[in-house]
C-alpha cells in the first residue's frame, strides 16, 4: 500500500491516457446474448457504427456549413430521429416497430451518416511526456489505493488496483473489519459496473439529453416554492444511509425544510430484525457475531456466509474454527434450518429443509426449551428431534452459542432468538449487540407506504431519488410508476437510466463509487472512506453533491463535501494527518460501535397457525441482488453456487414437490400469490423445502442495459409490503412452455461417490480415529514407478496450490476475482448453456445422498498444472509446455487451436475462445482490462496460469531485493480474494510455505492421483463434525 | 470362355470365376473404356449427379466460408466435446480412402488379377475421400490460417513442431499416403493415357493426354520399367495402407481418455478402414456399372469378391466391438467400466446400437452367396456399413469425451447445421470429383483388362 494522493485531479490522472470520451453507446462488452444469428445482426450494426462525437464535430464544423445544409434536413428527418436513437440510447427513445417503410428510410440515413464520419478530418493528437510526472505514476506499474464499496448502505473496506490511473482490480482492504483482506463476488464485479458502457452518461429531462446546469436552473426554482412551505412538498427517498456525510447533509436539510421527508427503502432490508430487536429489548439494534468463539452456531433461514453486510468477515471467522489443518481438532459445529438451499446450508453440518413459514413454529418450541415463554403446539419427529439436540447442545456450550435469524423471518423468530441469546448468555462472547449502524435505523416499508400515498394524492411536489432504484424494487402491491408519474418534478441519480429513470422527469447520472468521494460505515460501525481512483467517466454526480444542491451549494466537490464533514464532525486534532491515515487505511480506526447492553425481556404472543398450503419464498439472488448488478455480464455469467445456473432467474421447488405436481427443470409456469402472479421456469432444486417454491429478486428488467434487460422475471411481483419475503398460499400452473436454461453443470452427483472418490469428507471422530481417512482405498501410483527421471526441481522455485475442501464455502468470489484479474470474457446465454463457459477456475458442486436432504460440496478446480500434464505431448505446435518452475504455460500465440489438450485434460479446465469472445472494440472496457493479462483471441486455448504475472511481478521484485520469493510477497488472484482462505499457493520447495505445511497434511489428496498425472494443485479432505444425537456421523 | 448365350449376365456372370464378359477383344476393350471419355456424351444419371454434387459443393464453400469468418464457435463442439463431427467425418474419410491402395497395392502383391477392372476407380475414390478427409483437420483448428505450423520448416521463431503429439504424426502420415496413392494412381495410368492419346480425335485431347503420358510408346524397355515402378510403389504403399489408420487411431490410443485409450485402436480402426472403404468402392461401382454399361469389366465376381473381403473385416471389426467390452469390464477401472455401460445406456446409446446394428449384425448376410450376388442387397448393405463406419467413430469421439472422469464436467453434444453442411459438403466435394474422373480419365485399367484377356486367352 503506498501513500495515496489525495486528490485525483482529473488532469492529473488523465490528460494524454484517457482515450475519446465514448459518447456512443456501443455494444456491450460481452455481446452478451449472442447467439449465432445475432451475431450476424451486431456485425452489421458494428459496421453502420457512428461516433456521436465525430457527428456533432462535422454538423458543428464552420467549413462544412455548406456541405451539411442536406444534413441539417436529414437530422430532422424522423427516421434519422429513430437512428439517433438507436445508436445512442441517450437520447430520446422511440418504441415504435420498424416497418418497411422506415426501415429503407433509416438505412439511406445511415448510408449519408456513414459518408459523413468517412469524410471527417481525425484531429490532431500529440504524444508528449509529463512534464512534472505525477508522483509514483510509473508506467507498468501498478498502485493501491483504498476505497471502500457500499451494498444495502454498508460499507467493506477494498483496496483498488490502478494501473496509469486506470482501476483495474478490486482486493480486500486487510484492515477493514468487513473484509480482513478478501471481498466477494459483487466487490470483484464491480469494477466492471464502473466501465459499463450502459451506464447512463448524460444528464437528461423527460428523456431528453439536457444538462447539469439546466438541472440546477429548474431544481432552483422548485426550491423557491418549497421555501414558501418549508418543504411540504419535498421528499428525498434513498436506500439505507449509513453515510456520516450524508446523514449530515440530510440533517441540515431538514432543518432547513422542516416538512420535508427522508425516507429509506432498500429492497432487501433490515424490517423484520429491528422490529424482532424492538419487541426483544424495545429498542433496535445490530447483533454482530463473533463467529470466530462460537463453538455452536443455528442459523435460521440465515446465509450468514454469503450475505449481508459481514458475510465476508463471518465466512473468515467460520472457515478459522474449521480448520483441523493446524492440529487443531477444536472445531465448531454449524446447523442450518432453511427452506431455500444456500452456501451456509451447503456448510452446515447438519442442515434441514424446513418451510419458512414453519420455522416461527420450531422456534417458539426451541424457546421453550430453554423456558421462555413462547405459546406453540409441540414438535413432532425430526423437527423434535432436531430441537432436543440442538437445544442439548447450545446448552452446554451456553455463551458459546449463537443463533442466527435470517432477515426473512418475521420479527418474532428474531425476537426469540434474543430472548435464548439471553439465557445463554451469549452477548460479549459470541455476540455484540450494538447502536444500529445505519445513519437513521427504521422500518422501511411503511415509511415507504406512507410515501406512495403521498405521491399519488399529490402532495409531494419534489422527489428526489438517490441511488435508488424503487420503480423495480417496491414490492408488489404498490405501484410506485404511477405515483411517480403523479409528481410534478422528481429526479433521479443514478448509474443507469434505468425504470425508475424512465419514469422521472429529470435524470442526473451518478459517479460510480471508484469515481466519486463518499463515506459509508461497516457493519460494525467502522467509518470508512469511499476514495475515487478515476475522474467520473461520465461527469456523474455523488449523492452528496445533489443533497448539497437542495441546500443551495453548488459549488463545492464531492471531495470537498466529504472533507469538509470530517474536518467539522469527524477528525479531531490534527486534522490533515489523521485524513491523510483515513484515506491510507481506507478507514477511521477504531471507530467501530461499541458493546451496548440491552435486556430482552419478551412476552410472546400466541402462536398463530400458519396454513399448510403451498409457500412462495422470496430471496435476494446470489449474482444480482436485488437488481442493482444485472447488467453486470460477470455475474450474470457466474453459476449460482447451488443451482450452477447462469442468465437466469427461477422458480425453485424441491424434487419431491417438483414430483407430485409433474414438473421439471425448464418447464415454464405461472406462480400466482394473493392475486399477483409470474411466470417463469422451474428448476428442481434438491434440498430444498418440500411445499414450498422460491423465486429470486431483481431480475425481468426493462431497463437495465444491453446485458441485463429481459433476462429473467421479475419476481418483486409476487412481494407485498406486508410480507416482503414468503407467503403461503400460492399457487403453480404449468403453462406448457418450455424455457432454455443454461447451466453449467449438468451433473450434480458423482455419480457413485464411492468410488470416484472426487470430494472426500470424513466426520472428525473418523479424523481422530484415522487421520489417514482420505487415502484409504485410492491407490496413487508412486513417484518413482516410471523409466523417466523426473525433473530436477531443486534449483529455484516450484508452485503449488492446496485447497481445502473444509474451508471452501463455494461461494464464487474466486471466479470472479480470477475473471478480473486474467480479464476473462463472458461468452452470454446462448453459449454457456452449450457448455463453453470461460471461468478459469470453476467450483463444482456435487450433492451426495438423499435428493430431498442431500449433502452438498463444493469443489473449486482450477488447471492443476500436473507435472506429467496430459496436455502437453499432445500439442502438435508445442503451445503448451512445462516451466522449469513447474507450471503447465500456454503459449497463446502458439495455439492453433487443434482442442486435443482439453479433450486429454481429466479435469476438463482447459477454455476454448469458439468465438472472439472478448470484446476488442469497447473503448471502456480497454480501460478495465489487467494490462499484464494477454486479451486472447479467437481460436486460442486458455486456462488457469497460476497468476503468472503476479509470480513475474514477484519474482522481479525479490530479484531486486536480493532475495527468495516468500509467502507474503505473491497471492493468486483466487487465494487473495478468498474468505475462508481455503486456498494456499506458493513455491512448494520452500517447507516453510503455507502451502508446503497444507500439502504435507494428512487430509491433502491429489484428484484422480490414480491417473499418475501428479497435479500439483490438491486437496484437503473435508471433516465434518456432526452431532452424534443427529445420526452416526458416519459419512456417506 | 466364350458362350453362344446373349444373355451373359444370367448364364456366365452367374458364374464363380468369371472377371471378364464374354468376347471380349483388346479393340473392344479400348473402344468400350475409352468412348466413355473421348466420344460418348455423358449419361443424364452423370449430369444429374454432377449437378447435385456441384450444388454439394457450393454447401462447401458457404460453410468454409461461415467458419472462418466466425470460427468454430458455429459447431456444436464445446467443453467436454472438442472434438465433434469434424473428426469423425475426417476418420470416416480417411477409412473410405483405405480401399484403393488396399485394391491396388495389397491385391496386386498378391496376385490378384480381379482386382483390375476395380483398382483405377477405387484408387481415384482414395485420393478424393483422403482429400476430403483432410479439410477437416485444417477446418477445424481454431486458428486454421497457421496450419503451417504443423510443418518442420525452418523458420525465424526458431520453432518446431511438437513430436511427440500423435497429430504430427498424421500430419505425415496423411501426406504421405495422399503422395504415394497420387503418384501409384498416376503411374498406373500412364499407359491409359498413351491408349487416350492414341485414340483421341480432337487435338485439344491429343496434347493433353499426350503430356499426361510423358512419351509412352509401348516398348518392352518402357513395360519392363513400368513393371518395376509399379511394383516398388504397390510395396512401398502397403506399408502405408496399414500405417495411415494405425496413427490416426493413435490420435486416440494415446490421450487418457476412457475408450480412447486402448491398445487394440490401430489394428482395429485398419480392418475398419478396409471395411468402410470396400463399403464405398461398393455404393459406387454398383450404380456405375449400370450407367456405363459396364457388367462385362465388372463382374459379379467383383461383387461377390469384395464382399467377401468387407464381410472378414467386418467379423475383425466386431471382434474389436466385444473386445472393448470384455476389456472394459474386465479393467475393473471404474471409470472404464462406466465408459463402456454409458456407451450402451447412456444419452447416446441409440448410436451405439445402431452401430452394433448396421457393422455387427448386418454384414452377417454376406455369409450367403445369393446376397452376395444380388447387387441391389450389397449396394444397401454397403450403405448401412458405411452410416455404420461413421457412427463408429461417432461413438469412439463423442461418446468418450461427453462423460470422462469428473460428472461436474459431463456435458452433451449436438451437431449443428454447420456441422452437417460441412459434412454435406465434403461430400459434395467427392463426388464432384469423382465425376469429373468419370469424364477424363479411363474409369478402369484398360492395358491390365487386356492382361485378362491375354491370360484368358492363353489358358485355353
Amino acid at each position: 500500500m503506498k501513500w495515496n494522493q489525495e486528490e485525483l485531479s482529473r488532469e492529473d490522472l488523465l490528460s494524454g491516457k484517457r482515450p475519446g470520451q465514448p459518447t456512443a453507446i456501443l455494444d456491450s462488452a460481452q455481446a452478451a446474448q449472442q447467439a449465432k444469428a445475432d451475431e450476424i445482426v451486431f456485425k452489421q450494426h458494428q459496421d453502420r457504427r457512428l461516433d456521436l462525437a465525430e457527428v456533432r464535430t462535422a454538423l458543428a464544423g464552420k467549413e462544412g456549413v455548406a456541405y451539411w445544409n442536406s444534413l441539417e434536413e436529414l437530422c430532422e428527418d424522423p427516421a434519422f430521429t429513430e437512428l439517433m436513437a438507436k445508436e445512442f440510447p441517450s437520447l430520446p427513445e422511440t418504441t415504435e416497430g420498424l416497418d418497411r417503410r422506415s426501415f429503407l428510410k433509416l438505412m439511406g440515413a445511415s448510408l449519408a451518416m456513414a459518408g459523413l464520419t468517412a469524410c471527417t478530418r481525425q484531429p490532431k493528437e500529440l504524444i508528449v511526456p509529463y512534464v512534472r510526472a505525477p508522483e509514483e505514476f510509473i508506467p507498468g506499474k501498478s498502485s493501491y489505493f483504498a476505497t471502500s464499496m457500499t451494498l444495502g448502505g454498508y460499507a467493506m473496506g477494498l483496496l483498488a488496483e490502478s494501473h496509469m490511473g486506470r482501476p483495474t482490480k478490486l482486493e480486500g482492504n486487510e484492515l477493514h473489519p468487513a473484509s480482513l483482506g478478501a471481498t466477494n463476488a459483487f466487490a470483484q464485479a464491480s469494477i466492471l459496473g464502473m466501465y459499463d458502457p450502459d451506464r447512463s452518461q448524460a444528464v437528461a429531462h423527460e428523456g431528453d439529453p439536457s444538462t447539469w446546469q439546466a438541472f440546477i436552473d429548474a431544481l432552483g426554482q422548485q426550491l423557491t416554492s418549497q421555501d414558501a412551505t418549508q418543504g411540504a412538498g419535498l421528499r428525498i427517498l434513498t436506500e439505507t444511509v449509513t453515510s456520516p456525510s450524508q446523514a449530515q447533509l440530510l440533517t441540515e436539510l431538514l432543518d432547513k425544510y422542516p416538512r420535508a421527508k427522508w425516507v429509506q427503502y432498500e429492497a432487501i432490508n433490515r424490517d423484520q430484525a429491528y422490529q424482532g430487536a424492538q419487541v426483544a429489548f424495545g429498542e433496535m439494534v445490530d447483533t454482530i457475531y463473533h463467529f470466530d468463539r462460537a463453538n455452536v452456531i443455528l442459523a435460521l433461514d440465515a446465509d450468514v456466509l454469503g450475505e449481508g453486510p459481514a458475510h465476508v468477515r463471518y465466512a473468515r471467522d467460520f472457515s478459522t474454527r474449521r480448520d483441523v489443518s493446524g492440529g487443531s481438532t477444536d472445531m465448531n459445529r454449524l446447523y442450518v434450518i432453511e427452506s431455500v438451499p444456500s452456501i451456509t446450508g451447503a456448510s452446515a453440518d447438519h442442515r434441514l429443509a424446513m418451510r419458512s413459514s414453519d420455522i416461527e413454529r420450531w422456534m417458539r418450541a426451541l424457546a421453550r426449551a430453554f423456558g421462555i415463554d413462547a405459546p406453540g403446539p409441540e414438535l413432532s419427529g425430526a423437527e423434535q428431534e432436531w430441537m432436543s439436540a440442538i437445544a442439548t447442545d447450545l446448552r452446554e456450550q451456553g455463551s458459546k452459542g449463537v443463533i442466527v435469524v435470517g432477515d426473512r423471518q418475521p420479527a418474532v423468530v428474531h425476537a426469540l432468538a434474543h430472548a435464548i441469546h439471553g439465557v445463554l448468555g451469549s452477548a460479549g462472547d459470541s455476540l455484540t449487540y450494538v447502536e444500529p449502524v445505519a445513519a437513521r435505523a427504521d422500518v422501511q416499508t411503511p415509511a415507504l407506504r406512507e410515501l406512495v400515498e403521498e405521491m399519488s394524492d399529490g402532495s409531494v411536489e419534489l422527489l428526489l431519488m438517490l441511488d435508488t432504484n424503487p420503480v423495480l424494487t417496491v414490492p408488489g402491491d404498490i405501484d410506485f410508476g404511477d405515483a411517480l408519474q403523479r409528481v410534478p418534478f422528481s429526479a433521479h441519480l443514478g448509474l443507469y437510466k434505468d425504470e425508475t429513470a424512465a419514469l422521472s422527469s429529470w435524470h442526473v447520472p451518478m459517479a460510480h463509487y471508484l469515481e466519486g468521494w463518499g463515506d459509508a460505515r461497516a457493519f460494525d460501525g467502522t467509518f470508512s472512506i469511499i476514495q475515487p481512483l478515476i475522474a467520473p467517466l461520465y461527469d456523474g454526480k455523488t449523492s452528496q453533491q445533489i443533497l448539497a444542491l437542495l441546500l443551495g451549494d453548488t459549488e463545492t466537490t464531492a471531495h470537498d463535501l466529504v472533507r469538509n464533514y470530517w474536518r467539522e464532525h469527524g477528525l479531531s486534532g490534527s486534522f490533515d494527518q489523521d485524513w491523510r491515515r483515513a484515506l491510507h487505511d481506507g478507514l477511521v480506526a477504531d471507530s467501530a460501535a461499541s458493546a451496548k447492553r440491552v435486556q430482552a425481556q419478551a412476552t410472546f404472543d400466541a402462536y398463530e397457525e400458519t396454513s399448510s398450503d403451498l409457500e412462495v419464498v422470496i430471496t435476494p439472488d446470489s449474482a444480482v441482488w436485488d437488481g442493482r448488478f444485472a447488467n453486470n455480464a460477470w455475474l450474470q455469467e457466474m453459476p449460482r453456487s447451488l443451482s450452477k445456473l447462469t442468465w437466469d432467474n427461477v422458480v425453485m421447488i424441491a424434487p419431491a414437490t417438483a414430483e407430485s405436481l409433474s414438473l421439471t427443470n425448464g418447464d415454464e409456469v405461472t406462480v400466482t400469490v394473493a392475486g399477483r402472479s409470474v411466470t417463469g421456469p422451474v428448476w428442481v432444486q434438491p434440498g430444498h423445502a418440500q411445499n414450498s417454491i422460491s423465486v429470486q429478486i431483481g431480475y425481468g428488467r426493462t431497463q437495465a442495459g444491453q446485458v441485463g434487460s429481459e433476462v429473467g422475471f421479475d419476481a418483486y411481483t409476487l412481494r407485498s409490503s406486508v410480507a416482503p419475503w414468503f407467503a403461503v398460499g400460492a399457487s403453480v400452473q404449468s403453462t406448457g412452455g418450455r424455457h432454455r436454461l443454461a447451466t453449467t453443470q449438468m451433473h450434480g452427483r458423482m455419480e457413485g461417490l464411492k468410488d470416484r472418490k472426487l470430494v472426500r469428507v470424513g466426520s472428525l471422530a473418523q479424523f481422530l480415529q484415522n487421520p489417514e481417512f482420505a487415502h484409504e482405498g485410492v491407490h496413487d501410483p508412486a513417484e518413482d514407478e516410471t523409466l523417466y527421471p523426473p525433473y530436477d526441481y531443486s534449483q529455484g522455485y516450484q508452485w503449488g496450490m492446496t485447497i481445502d475442501l473444509n474451508r471452501c464455502i463455494g461461494c464464487n468470489a474466486c471466479l470472479v476475482a480470477c475473471q478480473s484479474e486474467n480479464n476473462i470474457p463472458v461468452v452470454g446465454k446462448d453459449n454457456a448453456a452449450m457448455g463453453r463457459t470461460m471461468h478459469w477456475i470453476r467450483i463444482d458442486r456435487y450433492f451426495a445422498g438423499d435428493m430431498d436432504d442431500p449433502e452438498i460440496h463444493h469443489q473449486p478446480l482450477t488447471c492443476m498444472h500436473c507435472e506429467l500434464a496430459p496436455c502437453e505431448p499432445v500439442c502438435p505446435v508445442g503451445a503448451t509446455v512445462h516451466s522449469a518452475d513447474g507450471l503447465n504455460q500456454m503459449v497463446y500465440n502458439r495455439c492453433v487451436g487443434t482442442r486435443y489438450c482439453a479433450n486429454n485434460c481429466p479435469y476438463k479446465v482447459r477454455r476454448f475462445n469458439f468465438y472472439q469472445y472478448a470484446d476488442e472494440t469497447t473503448p471502456q472496457l480497454k480501460l478495465m482490462r489487467n494490462p499484464n493479462v494477454t486479451v486472447r483471441t479467437r481460436g486460442v486455448m486458455e486456462k488457469c496460469t497460476y497468476c503468472i504475472q503476479r509470480i513475474s511481478e514477484a519474482r522481479i521484485k525479490a530479484e531486486r531485493d536480493h532475495r527468495t520469493i516468500q509467502d507474503n510477497d505473491l497471492k493468486s488472484a483466487c487465494q487473495q480474494v478468498c474468505p475462508t482462505q481455503a486456498i494456499a499457493f506458493g513455491d512448494i520447495n520452500n517447507p516453510e510455505s503455507e502451502v508446503s505445511k497444507r500439502k504435507a497434511h494428512s487430509l491433502n489428496y491429489a484428484l484422480l492421483g490414480e491417473l499418475n498425472v501428479r497435479p500439483r494443485t490438491t486437496y484437503l479432505a473435508k471433516v465434518n463434525n456432526p452431532n452424534q444425537l443427529l445420526g452416526s456421523g458416519e459419512v456417506a | 470362355m466364350a458362350t453362344d448365350s446373349s444373355n451373359y449376365q444370367e448364364e456366365v456372370l452367374g458364374q464363380a470365376d468369371v472377371m471378364l464378359g464374354p468376347g471380349q477383344t483388346f479393340e473392344s476393350i479400348d473402344r468400350d473404356i475409352t468412348d466413355i471419355v473421348l466420344t460418348n456424351k455423358p449419361p443424364k444419371a452423370w449430369w444429374i449427379g454432377l449437378g447435385i454434387a456441384g450444388a454439394l459443393m457450393g454447401v462447401l464453400m458457404l460453410s468454409v466460408v461461415m467458419l472462418l469468418f466466425f470460427g468454430v464457435g458455429i459447431w456444436g463442439i464445446n467443453s467436454p466435446v472438442g472434438w465433434g463431427i469434424a473428426i469423425v467425418n475426417m476418420v470416416w474419410w480417411i477409412g473410405i480412402g483405405h480401399a484403393g491402395t488396399l485394391i491396388s497395392a495389397i491385391l496386386f502383391l498378391f496376385r490378384q488379377d480381379w482386382r483390375t477392372s476395380i483398382n483405377r476407380f477405387a484408387e481415384a475414390m482414395t485420393l478424393f475421400a483422403v482429400s476430403a478427409a483432410g479439410l477437416f483437420p485444417v477446418l477445424h483448428l481454431g486458428r486454421p490460417w497457421m496450419v503451417y505450423w504443423f510443418f518442420p520448416y525452418p523458420n525465424t521463431l526458431g520453432m518446431y513442431p511438437q513430436f511427440r503429439s500423435p497429430l504430427m504424426w498424421d500430419v505425415f502420415a496423411i501426406s504421405a499416403y495422399a503422395t504415394i496413392s497420387a503418384l501409384f494412381w498416376y503411374i498406373g495410368m500412364v499407359p491409359d493415357l498413351a491408349t487416350m492419346r492414341d485414340r483421341a480425335k480432337l487435338k485439344i485431347q491429343k496434347i493433353i493426354y499426350g503430356i499426361f503420358a510423358v512419351g509412352w510408346r509401348g516398348s518392352a524397355t518402357h513395360w519392363h520399367r513400368y513393371e518395376v515402378a509399379y511394383l516398388l510403389f504397390a510395396g512401398l504403399a502397403t506399408p502405408l495402407v496399414v500405417s495411415v489408420h494405425s496413427i490416426v487411431a493413435l490420435d486416440f490410443a494415446a490421450s487418457v481418455i476412457p475408450g480412447w485409450h486402448t491398445t487394440i485402436f490401430p489394428p482395429y480402426f485398419v480392418a475398419g478402414a478396409v471395411f468402410s472403404g470396400f463399403a464405398m468402392v461398393l455404393t459406387l461401382t454398383i450404380p456405375l456399372r449400370k450407367i456405363y454399361h459396364l457388367e462385362h469389366f465388372i463382374t459379379l465376381r467383383h461383387i461377390d469378391n469384395m464382399s467377401k473381403i468387407m464381410l472378414a473385416n467386418g467379423l475383425i471389426v466386431f471382434y474389436g466391438y466385444l473386445n472393448e467390452v470384455f476389456f472394459g469390464w474386465y479393467s475393473a477401472h471404474e471409470f472404464e467400466m462406466y465408459m463402456i455401460w454409458n456407451r450402451m445406456t447412456g444419452p447416446y446409446a441409440w448410436s451405439f446400437w445402431a452401430l452394433i446394428f448396421c457393422n455387427g449384425v448386418v454384414p452377417q448376410l454376406l455369409w450367403m452367396r445369393r446376397i452376395r450376388r444380388n447387387t441391389i442387397a450389397i449396394f444397401c448393405i454397403a450403405i448401412v456399413i458405411n452410416i455404420g463406419m461413421w457412427l463408429e467413430r461417432f461413438v469412439i469421439v463423442v461418446t468418450s469425451l461427453h462423460r470422462d472422469f469428473l460428472p461436474s464436467s459431463w456435458g452433451m453434444y449436438t451437431p449443428t447445421g454447420w456441422d452437417w453442411a460441412l459434412y454435406a459438403g465434403s461430400a459434395g466435394f467427392f463426388f464432384f470429383a469423382m465425376f469429373l474422373f468419370l469424364r477424363w480419365v479411363p474409369m478402369i485399367s484398360i492395358f491390365e483388362v487386356k492382361e485378362v484377356v491375354h491370360k484368358m486367352e492363353h489358358k485355353h
